[in-house]
């Protein structure tokens, strides 16, 4: 069975693509749109953004395995990554992605069983100034500490 | 108080709304620059304002402008470099966030400035939140008729897409952010020919970043008289330097180009944490050179960073105390490097690597003689020899490391 788009998501996809001269230049936004709502971009969803954009599925997979954030294998429903970079490790970053690891029973690219949870470590979030910083999803945390990271998780439902 | 050209209305509270920012002469410079200049005119005042790209390089903007060729018959275009990714960096998250209105028109007169008609602002896939900020100032724009066709009756017209990128530190590389704007891997290309001439869809092409471009408007607001003495001569205007690390109060502090950096860390950012003493300090993100404490009475601006072997990179301060391990430090530079290599020229992909390996297993205890000089080879290896400036970025700290804390990586071999 083939994979289908909503149709509000097939609008959206038509409007980005006509933003472009070159239709291959959507890629990377029809990529995003694509695992937002499919979860992962596996060989099925490669092979759907290759027929969306009129190119082969190997250009498509060339260009999900170098990017960070295309997710291969679905991620739990909260994907927090921990900034492992420089001023987040001075400011204790270790700690926090310890006290994750703990509270969670996972290591960094791990789900938890009841795939609420993936845990990951990435490079600079730009969030420097708030170190030590994570993101879960798209939203940013800073100035971690176990207190704040309690209150972050168990807030999440 | 220092006058601010960029941050002063950070705190005003909606600011990123278009009737908000209009309250507070909003778009004057792009109503004046279309309707009262003429794209020679705006080329010669950018000139004149010598304003370094903010991005890293400290390219003269004006210049990089003049290089498009003004005769063809192909489009061209403008790329906005959003795609803030140099560790330490956070001051294009704080402009697009809080003032996004700025950025565009900044995009906007520089568009009209070389004739551009479609404008992408490519900005990290991460900043997914800000990427929706940015659009929907774009939207507000857009009806109020500051952008699309027939921009202020001038005849102009632009169009601007917000395309976000997805993880890829390489793709702040002016080249590889083509690469990847036109749906590739982030693998740069061989330069010449440069983007001005062949760029984003091999046409004429503009790179410029979000701090950079939002200096427009004060530059054709106040003129580049006003805007060079704000800061330094051949240098000029003010910027955001993002302190972070080991100090009482990490943040953003827009300062005149050539502000000490002494002041910076001690004045402004109130000093060290804890009342510690200062170890050492990244000056301009993670590949700007170290400098030791003793080095920091220096002005920070791009040509006394350069004399003094250093870079004002992207103005992002890193400061490390004196507890600090500098081979934690090391560490974590050669995981950054060797990570984010896009693996094209063998130089940076084997020497990142390598190094990385070394560095590790010198952390873990097995350090061997020769080590040090080992590192500081396959880093000499990889300078001026790969494509892009990758290889250099991760070359230069981590020779500045090897050379000014030598001491102190041996006693982790021994």
């Amino acid at each position: 069975m083939s994979l289908e788009f909503s149709d509000k998501t097939k609008k959206t996809i038509y409007k980005i693509i006509a933003r472009y001269p070159q239709k291959e230049a959507a890629l990377l936004p029809v990529l995003h749109v694509i695992q937002k709502e499919f979860g992962q971009i596996s060989a099925e969803e490669e092979i759907l953004a290759a027929s969306l954009l009129g190119i082969s599925q190997v250009k498509v997979r060339e260009v999900v395995s170098f990017y960070t954030m295309f997710n291969r294998k679905a991620v739990g429903k909260y994907h927090i990554q921990v900034c492992s970079n420089l001023t987040c490790t001075l400011m204790g970053a270790d700690n926090v992605l310890n006290f994750i690891e703990e509270k969670l029973g996972i290591k960094p690219g791990e789900t938890t069983p009841d795939k609420k949870f993936t845990l990951s470590t990435v490079e600079c979030l730009g969030a420097c100034e708030k170190a030590p910083s994570m993101m879960i999803n798209f939203d940013y945390y800073g100035y971690l500490d176990k207190e704040k990271i309690n209150k972050i998780l168990d807030n999440l439902e | 108080m220092k006058e601010k050209v960029l941050s002063e209305h950070f705190s005003i509270d909606n600011f990123f709304k278009l009737d908000v920012y209009l309250k507070h002469n909003g778009y004057q410079a792009v109503t004046k620059a279309l309707t009262e200049l003429n794209p020679e005119k705006i080329l010669k005042e950018a000139k004149a304002a010598n304003l370094r790209g903010r991005g890293g390089a400290g390219f003269p903007a004006g210049v990089k402008w003049g290089f498009v060729p003004q005769n063809g018959d192909k489009p061209k275009y403008l790329c906005v470099n959003a795609d803030e990714g140099e560790p330490g960096t956070i001051k294009d998250r704080y402009i697009m966030t809080h003032n996004p209105h700025l950025l565009l028109e900044g995009i906007i007169i520089s568009a009209y400035c070389v004739g551009i008609n479609t404008a992408y602002i490519y900005i990290r896939g991460e900043y997914e939140n800000i990427a929706l900020r940015l659009e929907t100032a774009i939207d507000e724009a857009f009806q109020k008729g500051f952008l699309g066709k027939d921009i202020l009756g001038s005849g102009f017209d632009l169009d601007i897409t917000v395309h976000r990128g997805a993880g890829a530190y390489i793709c702040g590389e002016e080249t590889a952010l083509l690469e990847s704007l036109e749906g590739k891997r982030g693998n740069p290309r061989l330069k010449p020919p440069f983007p001005a001439s062949i760029g984003l869809f091999q046409c004429p092409t503009v790179i410029n970043n979000v701090e950079t471009l939002s200096n427009i408007p004060a530059i054709i607001l106040k003129g580049a008289e006003w805007f060079c003495a704000l800061g330094l001569p051949n240098d000029g205007g003010t910027r955001i330097f993002g302190v972070s690390g080991m100090v009482k109060n990490p943040g953003i502090y827009e300062l005149p180009v050539g502000t000490s950096l002494k002041d910076l860390i001690f004045k402004y950012a109130g000093g060290m944490k804890e009342g510690k003493k200062l170890k050492a300090v990244i000056p301009g993100g993670m590949s700007a050179p170290i400098l030791k404490a003793d080095e920091i009475d220096i002005a920070m601006d791009c040509d006394t960073l350069m004399k003094a072997d250093s870079m004002l990179g992207s103005g992002a301060v890193i400061v490390l105390d004196e507890d600090t391990s500098i081979l934690d430090v090391l560490k974590i530079i050669t995981k950054f490097y060797a990570h984010e290599s896009c693996g094209q020229c063998t130089p940076c992909r084997i020497g990142n690597s390598w190094i990385k390996k070394i560095v590790t297993r010198i952390s873990q205890g097995g350090g061997k003689e020769g080590d040090i000089d080992n590192i500081a080879r396959l880093a000499s290896n990889m300078l001026g020899k790969t494509l892009c400036p990758l290889g250099d970025a991760a070359a230069m700290p981590i020779l500045s490391i090897v050379k000014k804390f030598r001491d102190e990586i041996e006693t982790s071999i021994k």
